[in-house]
């Protein structure tokens, strides 16, 4: 039977003093997000480098749940370059949605809050700080500056309205011009053909169950795309998508990113994928960056350890092995996070330094680093 | 077994009916399987979806069959038909170790049930959250009374044990686990029963890439322990290029190519398959790809396109191919075709009658010898 006090267990008492002091944090936060008519210079900023379009610096976004507060994202940093796509890379719950989410602010409130750290969004001339950003001014920043292709079609879509009122919604909402009717449709007709839907009139006219997942996947590109945002997020955007469905959403992506010069963080864990897509990679592991640098980089020299077991368990057309290779083990609890590496209890490559706490980040080359014990001395030696 | 031989041996006096050949576990000859569309006032029956069409192919004991296709090409379908799941077929012929299953009474099919089974695609949906793990492993171990009440725990404990779960992991309820092992699970449900034959239905699909690893690995050792036949349907070529002894390609209800792994990633024949290898993204950033795109998505099985279905998306169409159905071919030895491209080149299987029977002579000849 079961141990009463095994691992993870809370006493009803706890478990109420938890939630209570979680209340405090988060009725805190959630006045100063609440705020109206906040001055622009209190969320104004500046990015450190002007050529990127979104700058992720030592973000930390936590829920604070019953059972404790979930870290699910413990100091990322990473940039967005303009015009550039990067691929964001990890297993299920590393807190790749986490990070694109925090971004949009559409993170599961109150509960999930940003607690640390900034978001950068460049605007053109000016530059944002997302995590103070009051909800009401949010509004006008998604849609027109950055815009979210959501994991599942088969969900995302309302099924009770027909395609053109939802994409139709859109562009109403977040247009400036103050479009007519007419000009909001064709605009809408416009979009579908140029994601690829042949019968865009027709389509127009549908609702979500009579398309198939591509054709769905099409219209929710089509719904992000609608405002030419400069940021598009596409968290995991061909995975419930066939491989031939795939490739067409894949060519699509790139010929729109090219035609309206948008940057693109591409979610997924298809290294397949990334490897077509992205200009830079970002490996996550358990709410943190274990690896960042461009694709080439990535794939030709993947240093620490995570990434190459990652790259070893996927079996590749054309290679054989008789046995894949598996990560032994599994992902910490992320209530109680060890405070040595996070990848320690399954790596197979430990040196000594691996008993101190968490590695801070190590640079291979300018864009290549690591945070991984096993490459400290070689910036000793450099 | 009397009984089923006898009914066998009037089934089988029909013209093309299939000849039980004992190397093959499982022989599959013209299987359809088309399900009604209801409509109208009384709801009668308007039309069919073909969900399966013509589907041939026969799988070796001890071997893996891959199945590869969009969603709703009828893999999952042909899948089920074959174990009898989902009512009755429309037509063709499923022979299990010679047995034609839908011949079988219910009785008896109960107790084929144990010979084969099938792992399902969602491991979070397909368990039932209110028994514990032992209980859904040991159900139907103990329904079919395949071991002694005294030896039952040892028992489930060991098909446990090979499943990579602990031993007090079968008081727990499937809500504890993860992904992975609730695969794992699935896995263990399905071989407690020792089947000589069991269908994955995307058994990696839903998990990480890490997780996948570890259940084709597992699926790999209990193959060789168990000396199981595997039908492995995905839609993921690469998994499919690792685990496969030979490949069936479905586009649409139809099998169009299905031959050896080797033979078809080295040569695929149909312009289907060409496209659809050239779609696998490599994880290699400075791979060129010579990407075929396929416009457009799968027409409607309900109301498929005449001739080739595959000649609405083809690029190498041709006239004929829009209002004749082309038919299997075997181009290479073991590698089968069905499309119009072909139609000039010899058929193996034609000449096999000949050439078999000029093979016995010469191997009488080198008896004698």
């Amino acid at each position: 039977m079961a141990k009463k006090h095994s691992e993870g267990y809370l006493s009803g008492k706890e478990s109420r003093r938890i939630s209570k002091e979680n209340r405090k944090i988060t009725s805190q936060l959630e006045k100063q997000h609440k705020r109206k008519n906040v001055p622009e210079s209190e969320y104004l900023t500046q990015m450190h480098d002007p050529n990127n379009a979104v700058e992720f610096d030592n973000l930390h976004s936590y829920f604070f749940t019953d059972a404790g507060t979930v870290k699910a994202v413990d100091g990322v940093t990473f940039d967005v370059p303009i015009g550039k796509t990067v691929g964001v890379v990890g297993e299920s719950g590393c807190g790749k949605s986490v990070t694109s989410l925090s971004l949009m602010q559409l993170l599961q409130r109150p509960q999930g809050q940003i607690v640390e750290g900034e978001i950068r969004l460049n605007l053109g001339d000016k530059a944002y700080d997302i995590t103070k950003v009051p909800t009401e001014r949010m509004q006008t920043l998604r849609g027109n500056y950055m815009s979210m292709i959501f994991q599942e079609p088969m969900t995302s879509l309302n099924p009770v309205f027909r395609i053109g009122a939802q994409v139709d919604e859109v562009i109403a909402l977040h247009d400036k011009e103050g479009l007519s009717k007419e000009d909001i449709k064709a605009r809408t007709v416009k979009l579908l053909e140029m994601v690829g839907i042949a019968n865009s009139e027709g389509v127009y006219r549908m609702y979500p169950h009579e398309l198939s997942g591509g054709m769905r996947q099409r219209v929710m590109i089509a719904m992000a795309l609608a405002c030419s945002p400069r940021v598009i997020i596409a968290d995991e955007p061909t995975t419930a998508l066939d491989v031939t469905i795939q490739a067409q959403i894949l060519d699509l992506l790139r010929n729109l990113k090219d035609k309206i010069n948008s940057s693109i963080m591409l979610i997924t864990h298809d290294l397949g994928v990334i490897a077509e897509m992205a200009d830079y990679v970002v490996v996550m592991y358990a709410g943190r960056v274990v690896e960042k640098g461009t694709a080439d980089e990535i794939f030709s020299n993947p240093s620490h350890p995570y990434t190459i077991g990652l790259m070893a368990s996927k079996p590749v057309v054309g290679k054989k092995v008789d046995k894949l290779y598996s990560i032994p083990g599994k992902v910490p609890n992320p209530i109680n996070m060890p405070n040595y590496c996070y990848f320690k209890d399954r790596c197979e490559m430990c040196v000594k330094g691996c008993e101190g706490e968490y590695p801070h980040e190590i640079s291979l080359s300018p864009t290549h680093k690591v945070s991984c014990y096993r490459y400290y001395d070689r910036k000793a030696g450099e | 077994m009397n009984m089923t031989e006898k009914t066998k041996g009037a089934k089988t006096a029909g013209t093309n009916a299939l000849e039980y050949d004992p190397q093959y576990i499982l022989q599959v000859k013209d299987l359809k399987k088309y399900f009604p569309i209801k409509g109208g006032l009384i709801s009668r029956t308007v039309g069919h979806v073909k969900a399966v069409d013509g589907v041939t192919f026969n799988l070796k004991r001890g071997t893996t069959m891959g199945l590869v296709g969009e969603s709703g090409c009828g893999k999952t379908t042909t899948g089920r038909v074959i174990l009898r799941l989902s009512g009755e077929k429309t037509g063709g012929q499923v022979l299990f170790n010679g047995q034609e299953i839908y011949d079988l009474s219910h009785e008896q099919l109960r107790h084929l049930r144990t010979k084969m089974q099938i792992i399902f695609q969602d491991p979070f949906s397909s368990l039932s959250p209110r028994l514990p793990v032992g209980e859904i492993i040991g159900e139907a171990v103990r329904e079919h009374h395949l071991v002694p009440k005294e030896e039952f725990n040892d028992y489930i404990d060991r098909v446990m044990d090979n499943c990579g779960l602990q031993p007090f992991h079968k008081d727990r309820y499937p809500h504890e686990f993860s992904g992975g092992q609730r695969q794992r699970i699935c896995i263990a449900r399905a071989l407690a029963l020792n089947p000589e034959f069991v269908v994955c239905d995307e058994p990696v699909s839903a998990l990480d890439v890490s997780i996948q690893a570890q259940i084709i690995n597992l699926l790999k050792d209990l193959q060789e322990q168990h000396k199981l036949t595997y039908l492995f349907i995905s839609h993921d070529l690469s998994v499919v290029e690792h685990i496969s002894d030979t490949v069936g390609v479905m586009y649409l209800g139809n099998l169009v190519e299905y031959g050896s792994t080797e033979d078809i990633f080295r040569n695929p024949l149909h312009p289907y398959t060409k496209a659809l290898f050239s779609a696998i993204p490599v994880p290699d950033p400075h791979a060129k790809m010579n990407r075929i795109v396929l416009e457009g998505s799968i027409p409607s099985p309900a109301n498929p396109p005449a001739g080739c279905k595959f000649h609405t998306r083809c690029a190498n169409c041709m006239e004929i191919c829009k209002h004749e159905a082309p038919v299997q071919k075997e181009i290479e030895p073991g590698h089968y075709v069905v499309c119009h491209l072909y139609d000039d080149a010899k058929d193996l299987s034609e000449e096999k009658t000949e050439s078999t029977e000029t093979a016995a002579a010469d191997a009488d000849v080198k008896k004698d010898e």
